[in-house]
């Protein structure tokens, strides 16, 4: 069965290949069944993949599938090559599944949506370049990936394009993102002209043998690696585009927060994890990232009023403990964290599309309130997605998870004390921020009646991913790759539940019992101080519009109007004036033009005579 | 035989240059502008004409010919477009042909 690799990233593509070149032919019927069946395929490939995987060996299961050279070229030889072992098994299952949910979803979400067809076509695109991305045995492969889902991720995020807003969103992603990408391409060639091998698997191994712990070149290809990661999974300082790019349709939020982009960054640095094991500074820097991100989008979460933006803060929040984990060595955890992280957020996500629906594309979470009867179902799933969110001891998903990451943050190889009281205050506030935004939108007293329910589609997925979310500790993934266990004391562990309780019982405090006080809070002037430094993520917009931007427009200005047009402008305005001038003295009277003549003809005889 | 200076012939003929030239610039009257125009021509080729008689050679008066019959056509010309001119506008005025100007 392992054979079937190769269609699992084809099946998408050729969904992608069948809408682009026939969507004006095809009816919504046929668009629907073309790109919901593509992910669908993978989707039972993947199954077929996995059922084989299993049935290998238990020791060394790897499976490689070549379909063919790309590059040829003295010492690089790139190849399509697709590389199946437990991490790219893992990310695969997760990618085909939220990716197949999300698509059924939007089958129903975007059907009165003028571009169906458009968005099918896009979204398996991006589905089939992030199963490029993760299934990708050589690092040229898996750029082409990178940039296929960067791609997708401009075109989805201004799907919308007739808004100017929505356009600006989709450039300022693509623009951010380029920014990690450039060092990210700098860092692969670092490893190409080192290593001479582009195939992953041989570079790593290389690597080893070739650079002592600690070298300042692994350091630096670890530090560029980690600057494309920082982009693409929208870590502090590029983390400004994702909270705009809620400027697209839901079903692609959901997209890019649980199974495609944000996560590309968590899954490059755990595949390339052998290589920051070679240098300690660059995963201390990576740590550190994460624990910086994890609080600054937490706080910023707290005061948001748009449910959607609450919900993209909360996933650089979430990533950031993926970075977490992956700076202190523990990547069995971060990738334990990002399937829950895919099952929850792509389940908020999609609820949170059925509620702003309902409501009549109404996005404040104010504005909401007391949907606990109204919208049951979209109740009941939220309600066990952002119990994941929240940590939730002992049912939930996410609380295994993050637990799992706090342990290492305090016990694992590289770990600090520092490390973990972020991360402990983090997930308080994640708690916190979860119970504000269940409280506000589904509880209280109703400001608007929704005017739908969700159809059978969107309720199948809701329940599915709901499900998940609920599993408890068996989406675990580490028995499969292997790694160190984490022995943290009990004592921890504990410490990390209270601090999500806490969180949990302070948002019932302050949004249920007694929403007057969260209200005074909120006006008193520290807090509206406070209430407008977080809502702009920090001023992370403010400081880059002022440092980047409009030095960079002035400089484009002063190019356009003065630099280079300058010279040719004088010559021009020059010329004018000569015409001009010129002109003056063609008047059209004969006997001026005869005094002329003379004038001239004196003067010339006057210089051959005195000269 | 009597002859007269080199000299005094040359500056009988830059006088009449000039008063052709003055009558030119000054008149408005286009049979006038004309006139002053043939005495300019003709101022010319006293030149010539003294010229050739300094060198003692022909070719003063060969080109005084030739300045004849230009100044023959000039008029023939000059008048005919004078003649137009006048048809169409009912006056002689110069400076009232001025369509030309820039």
């Amino acid at each position: 069965m392992l054979e079937l690799l190769w269609l699992v990233p084809l099946a998408p593509l050729g969904g992608f290949l069948i809408l682009a070149v026939a969507r004006a032919r095809l009816g919504r019927r046929a668009v629907a069944t073309v790109g919901v069946g593509s992910a669908g395929v993978a989707l039972a490939a993947a199954g077929a993949v996995a059922a084989g995987f299993f049935a290998l060996p238990a020791a060394g299961r790897v499976y490689e599938q070549n379909l063919g050279t790309w590059i040829s070229a003295g010492d690089l030889a790139a190849r399509f090559v697709l590389h199946l072992d437990a991490l790219a098994l893992v990310m695969m299952a997760v990618v085909t599944l939220v990716g197949f949910l999300i698509l059924l979803y939007s089958a129903e979400s975007m059907a009165g949506d003028e571009g169906y067809a458009r968005f099918f076509c896009y979204m398996n695109l991006f589905v089939a370049s992030m199963l490029v991305l993760v299934l990708a045995g050589d690092l040229l492969l898996l750029y082409l990936g990178w940039e296929g889902v960067g791609l997708c991720s401009y075109l989805l995020i201004g799907f919308w394009y007739r808004e100017p807003a929505n356009a600006r969103a989709a450039k300022k992603a693509f623009i951010v993102t380029r920014v990690g990408d450039a060092a990210l391409l700098v860092g692969l060639l670092v490893l190409f002209t080192q290593m001479g091998t582009s195939d992953i698997g041989g570079l790593l191994a290389r690597a080893a043998e070739r650079w002592p712990t600690g070298s300042s070149v692994a350091t630096l290809a670890a530090l560029l690696l980690l600057a494309g990661a920082v982009g693409k999974s929208a870590q502090l300082p590029l983390q400004v585009w994702l909270p705009d790019a809620m400027a697209g349709p839901t079903p692609v939020s959901a997209l890019i927060h649980a199974a495609t982009m944000v996560t590309a960054g968590v899954y490059l640095l755990s595949r390339m994890h052998g290589l920051f094991a070679l240098a300690p500074a660059a995963a201390t820097v990576t740590a550190v990232i994460g624990a910086a991100t994890l609080l600054l989008a937490g706080t910023s979460a707290l005061v948001q009023r748009d449910l959607k933006r609450v919900l993209a803060y909360s996933t650089m929040s979430q990533v950031g403990y993926m970075f977490v984990a992956l700076g202190v060595g523990a990547w069995g955890a971060a990738i334990f964290h990002f399937v829950t992280h895919a099952v929850f957020k792509s389940l908020l996500f999609l609820a949170a599309g059925a509620v702003i629906a309902a409501l009549g594309e109404e996005h404040d979470l104010f504005k909401m309130g007391g949907l606990r009867q109204r919208l049951p179902l979209v109740f009941w799933t939220f309600l066990a997605g952002a119990a994941s969110l929240a940590a939730l001891p002992l049912v939930t998903a996410g609380f295994y998870s993050k637990e799992e990451i706090l342990a290492a943050a305090w016990a694992g190889p590289a770990g600090g004390r520092w490390l973990w009281a972020a991360g402990a205050v983090g997930a308080a506030v994640t708690a916190l921020y979860t119970g504000r935004m269940v409280f506000l939108v589904f509880f209280g007293t109703a400001k608007r009646e929704p005017s739908q329910q969700p159809g059978w589609a969107m309720a199948t997925v809701l329940v599915i991913l709901a499900a998940l979310s609920v599993s408890g500790w068996w989406l675990d993934p580490r028995w499969l790759l292997g790694g160190t266990e984490i022995a943290a004391t009990l004592p921890v562990r504990l410490a990390g539940t209270a601090a999500a309780l806490a969180g949990i019982v302070l948002a019932w405090y302050f949004y249920l019992r007694r929403p007057a006080l969260a209200a005074r809070v909120a006006q008193s002037r520290a807090g509206a101080a406070l209430g407008r430094w977080w809502i702009g993520g920090w001023g992370f917009d403010w400081l880059y519009n002022f440092i980047f931007v409009r030095p960079y427009v002035w400089l484009t200005q002063l190019g356009r109007d003065e630099l280079l047009d300058g010279p040719f402008r004088t010559l021009g305005r020059t010329l004018d004036l000569a015409h001009a001038g010129m002109s003056w003295t063609v008047t059209g009277r004969v006997r001026w033009y005869a005094a002329a003549l003379a004038a001239g003809a004196i003067a010339a005889i006057a210089v051959a005579v005195w000269r | 035989m009597n002859s007269v200076s080199p000299e005094s012939g040359l500056v009988v003929a830059a006088v009449l240059f000039a008063l052709g030239l003055g009558g030119v610039l000054a008149r408005r009257n286009m049979l006038f502008v004309l006139m002053s125009i043939e005495i300019m021509l003709n101022a010319a080729a006293l030149a010539m004409i003294t010229a050739g008689a300094r060198h003692h050679a022909a070719d003063g008066q060969v080109m005084f010919m030739f300045i004849l019959a230009t100044a023959a056509a000039e008029v023939a010309v000059g008048l005919a477009i004078v003649l137009l001119i006048y048809r169409r506008r009912r006056t002689l005025d110069v400076d009232e042909a001025r369509e030309m100007r820039g």
